[in-house]
């Protein structure tokens, strides 16, 4: 959907960012990572309407693991907005959620390496 | 695709941390696939000095785009970069974007270092791998990194360089110091 010429961003969002969560803030994935990994499972839900047109996007670009940020980023979404929809995603057992690989274990040596080796290669 | 099941697609998180203008954003666009992130914050200060924002100062509390980049190391392997948050009413940002992260790097302009005391003393807090790079601005003095290590009371072992951030090869060359420096933090801990 692209929006017509006349609004640019700095007209603000047509639409105000919460009513696609039907005004909620919060939901089970506040505290979802920045990076957390999301792979949708495969499933779909029992009432195709029980979830909305974006969420059925997320289930799309999650078909491979995607983070957090990049869904945002992809669905061109304000973050908290996006914790909300895949927090609905995440009740329904639609959607695993993957916590970054850093936070326990801690990176391996062998990925910082690659890392250290893959800048350099830029 | 070329990867097992079993071998989950990594990211890392690298935070590029700094006072306010400090070339936060001119270091992720120099090394990084930029990419829009919104958030319902003012998170960063990118379009301020940019952007001519006269007569719309008051929008500051709608949607904004904030500093992120993604690098993508391999299929399965990516690094991003977040920009704190330059000003101090958005510090409940920074324990969100810290948790996990591999490491930070704070940009220092020498005119006026204080602006990342904030920062050295919150990393130092928390444990975080960080490193100081010194942005060479245009027309500023040039100070030899251990002078600057001194201004700044750091620890023997925090690496510090002069960078150019708007040099992609010096921008790596950033990069790679605090990745280098976290692998061997890690391995230190580990001993």
């Amino acid at each position: 959907m692209t929006p017509p010429e006349w609004l640019d961003d700095e007209a603000g969002p047509i639409v105000r960012p919460y009513a696609l969560t039907r005004g909620r803030a919060h939901s089970s994935a506040d505290d979802m990572d920045l990076i957390a990994m999301v792979t949708a499972v495969g499933k779909t839900p029992r009432d195709p309407t029980d979830i909305g047109p974006e969420q059925w996007r997320i289930l799309d670009i999650t078909a491979r693991a995607t983070s957090v940020v990049d869904i945002a980023s992809e669905l061109d979404l304000a973050l908290g907005v996006v914790r909300v929809l895949l927090g609905d995603l995440q009740d329904q057992g639609l959607i695993r959620v993957r916590p970054p690989a850093q936070v326990a274990p801690l990176p391996s040596e062998r990925i910082l390496k690659e890392v250290i080796n893959g800048l350099r290669a830029l | 695709m070329a990867f097992a099941p079993s071998d989950e697609p990594v990211a890392l998180k690298i935070l590029v941390a700094g006072g306010f203008g400090v070339g936060k954003t001119t270091l992720v666009g120099a090394i990084s696939e930029i990419r829009p992130l919104r958030t319902e914050e003012v998170l960063s200060d990118r379009s301020v000095g940019v952007d001519d924002v006269g007569g719309v100062e008051t929008k500051t509390t709608t949607t904004v785009a904030m500093d992120f980049g993604r690098i993508t190391i391999r299929e399965g392997l990516v690094v991003y970069l977040f920009g704190t948050p330059g000003q101090e009413r958005f510090w409940f940002m920074w324990d969100e974007l810290s948790y996990g992260a591999l490491g930070a790097v704070v940009i220092a302009d020498t005119r006026r270092l204080t602006d990342c005391f904030p920062s050295i003393d919150y990393f130092e807090q928390r444990g975080t791998p960080f490193i100081v790079a010194v942005n060479c601005f245009d027309g500023a003095e040039r100070y030899e990194p251990d002078d600057v290590r001194i201004a700044l009371d750091l620890d023997p072992e925090v690496p510090v360089l002069l960078c150019d951030v708007r040099r992609r090869a010096s921008a790596k060359v950033v990069l790679v110091t605090l990745v280098e420096h976290a692998l061997k933090t890690l391995t230190a801990s580990q001993r």
